[in-house]
């Protein structure tokens, strides 16, 4: 059996109205959930209470990696495998090392963490995005309420909330999970 | 919340809404591709096809069938592999560099300038695999794969391999933040998509929902990919002038050559970005994104690095003259007076002379002069290139090996076949992907609509 779930989309078309009306939602007690824009709305996730993401230290432990990674590949090879007098060089010429060693921490650090977002906002090619409205990727900003999450409060009520912050329009959405 | 200085002008012009920003810039990839779109790319892929008959004539006979001889060594293929990678700097540098310093004029162009990165780094990764000869063996050479020679390693000693592993870096870094500002854009593409269409830029858009979570990590990982890619962008030059500058050739060994490269690339790079976004703006009557501030803006850093190349130049001058090394100074000497000259001087007046026009508020905001100076910068660029490697070389230690270089048709030809593959590539990124970024245009809009108003 397929379950539905009930949401109440307010649609707002203005960044600054959104962010006030975010902060007024859920001072009221309403738990909303998850708001979508088209563009990056600066000051959207601490309103929403969201942690900082920690990305920035996924992409430190894949820098250190590569960083490890590229310098035991050159001192191996070069020191330990087979090594070799290069213009009079000593086998493991540290500074010598340093540019790939750069390049390989830059490398494994970008990929290690925007891979780490992919698969953590679950993003992959054959998603479908099951859009709450089709205007989130041109212009409108849209706040979603589930009423499973607040059977609190009545529908009537988080309407009347919507609209006096600020929502252009308020529509009802059921989404089949 | 935006916060914009009231003394500086509105990035967009035309009172746009965000939905305009929508229709403007999707119009361009849903119309059916215009008359002026077929000519242009007609042009380029029979210029590839051309280019091609050189390429492969190259890969058959061997590299014997380019100018090269035993004095000059290194000639056209590395002139042009210099001269591509350094105009594949300014896409990153607009990206990353303009975003860790909050400039929002970055917006509107970053997205174009990145593709043309990517596109200017494919056609410089072709002289380097070119000139092995035998390209399907290179991975050998370039790579540390085990091999049966023992395994015998590459020499992480040599700056040519700390280059494979600079350009290859740098290429797929700058590939993945240019995609990843495309994602967004890709999904308001999608929603407006029907059919086939929209099954392909869905599966481009990674099923992108505009969650505030996920924009929320994606702000974060776009600021962590500038601060990765700076370094890097800088790195690349640097690399590239150590093939030169680690070697004992008068005229190459010079300290200052890491700075002195990076400041060309990005002169070469903006001057690039010039003349392609001028064309691009015309064409698809963007003239409300790239704004005349903008060209303005780009000009001045066109000024700078174009200064600093200037003093670059006369440093290699004045330090050839003041180390008293005859061979030093035999080689500066030669540049000016030998028997290329011409291409000394052509250097000396398209790189020093030519951007200080732009000191002239009325030549850097004319659209005709900017094009015009944007494409002389770039024939400098080329010459600066040809004259460090090529009048380096021509003059050997022992006067009995001097010699001159002639290029043969197929070294034009592998020139030819790289532009036919830059402006190929171009063509097809600008119809059919989103040439401006549009979620984050479409975050400056209010701000510039309300001063618009005011």
């Amino acid at each position: 059996m397929s379950d539905t779930k009930k949401f109440v989309l307010g649609v707002f078309d203005d960044e600054d109205v959104l962010l006030k009306a975010v902060g007024k939602v859920r001072g009221a007690g309403v738990k909303i959930h998850e708001v979508y824009s088209p563009f990056p709305v600066h000051g959207l996730d601490e309103e929403l209470g969201y942690k900082r993401s920690r990305l920035p230290i996924a992409a430190f432990m894949f820098g250190a990696l590569g960083t490890t990674l590229a310098l035991v590949m050159q001192i191996w090879m070069l020191g330990v495998d087979w090594p070799m007098i290069i213009g009079g060089k000593n086998h493991v010429a540290l500074p010598d090392f340093v540019p790939v060693t750069f390049e390989l921490t830059v490398l494994l650090a970008s990929f290690g963490m925007v891979g780490t977002f992919l698969v953590s906002s679950d993003l992959k090619p054959w998603k479908d995005p099951k859009l709450m409205d089709i205007r989130i990727t041109d212009d409108k900003h849209i706040m979603a309420i589930d009423l499973g999450t607040n059977k609190a409060m009545e529908a009537a009520t988080i309407n009347a909330l919507l609209k006096d912050s600020g929502a252009v329009e308020v529509n009802d959405k059921d989404v089949d999970e | 919340m935006q916060v914009t200085s009231s003394v500086r002008k509105p990035l967009i012009t035309g009172g746009k809404t965000v939905h305009d920003v929508t229709e403007d810039i999707c119009k361009q990839v849903e119309a059916k591709p215009s008359k002026l779109w077929l000519m242009a790319f007609g042009i380029s892929v029979v210029t590839l096809l051309i280019g091609l008959v050189a390429v492969v004539t190259t890969l058959w006979e061997g590299i014997g069938m380019w100018g090269l001889n035993k004095t000059v060594g290194w000639a056209w293929d590395i002139t042009n592999f210099v001269w591509w990678v350094g105009i594949g700097h300014a896409g990153t540098l607009i990206s990353a560099v303009l975003l860790l310093f909050r400039q929002k004029w970055r917006m509107a162009i970053n997205r174009a300038s990145e593709a043309m990165t990517i596109f200017a780094v494919i056609c410089a990764a072709q002289f380097p695999i070119l000139h092995m000869g035998r390209p399907w063996l290179g991975a050998y050479w370039a790579l540390p794969l085990p091999n049966t020679f023992g395994s015998l390693w590459v020499n992480f000693n040599s700056p040519l391999l700390w280059d494979v592993f600079a350009i290859s870096t740098y290429f797929s870094v700058s590939l993945v933040f240019w995609y990843l500002g495309l994602v967004p854009d890709f999904a308001t593409i999608r929603d407006r998509a029907e059919g086939i269409r929209k099954k392909i830029y869905g599966a481009l858009s990674l099923g992108w929902d505009g969650a505030a979570k996920t924009w929320s990590r994606y702000e974060s990982v776009s600021l962590i990919l500038a601060g990765l890619a700076t370094p890097l962008v800088l790195s690349v030059h640097t690399i590239v002038s150590f093939d030169f500058a680690t070697s004992v050739i008068p005229g190459w060994h010079t300290t200052i050559f890491p700075p002195y490269f990076v400041a060309g690339a990005i002169f070469s790079g903006f001057a690039m970005v010039l003349t392609l976004m001028l064309v691009t703006r015309a064409v698809f009557k963007l003239q409300d994104y790239i704004t005349l501030e903008h060209i303005e803006l780009m000009n001045i850093v066109i000024i700078v690095t174009g200064s600093i190349v200037g003093i670059a130049y006369i440093t290699e001058f004045f330090i050839a003259w003041y180390s008293g090394v005859p061979a030093e100074q035999y080689a500066f000497y030669n540049r000016m007076q030998g028997p290329y000259w011409w291409a000394y001087w052509s250097m000396m007046t398209c790189n020093v002379i030519s951007p200080q026009l732009f000191w002239f508020k009325k030549i850097r905001t004319s659209i005709a002069a900017t094009f015009i100076l944007s494409i002389i910068v770039n024939i400098g660029m080329w010459f600066e290139r040809f004259v460090i490697i090529v009048t380096s070389l021509h003059r050997d230690f022992l006067p009995s090996s001097w010699a001159m270089f002639y290029p043969t048709v197929y070294d034009m030809g592998v020139y030819l076949f790289t532009f036919g593959l830059f402006f190929t590539c171009f063509f097809l990124f600008a119809k059919f992907f989103p040439v401006i970024n549009m979620a984050e245009v479409k975050s400056i809009v209010k701000s510039s609509s309300e001063k618009t108003a005011a």
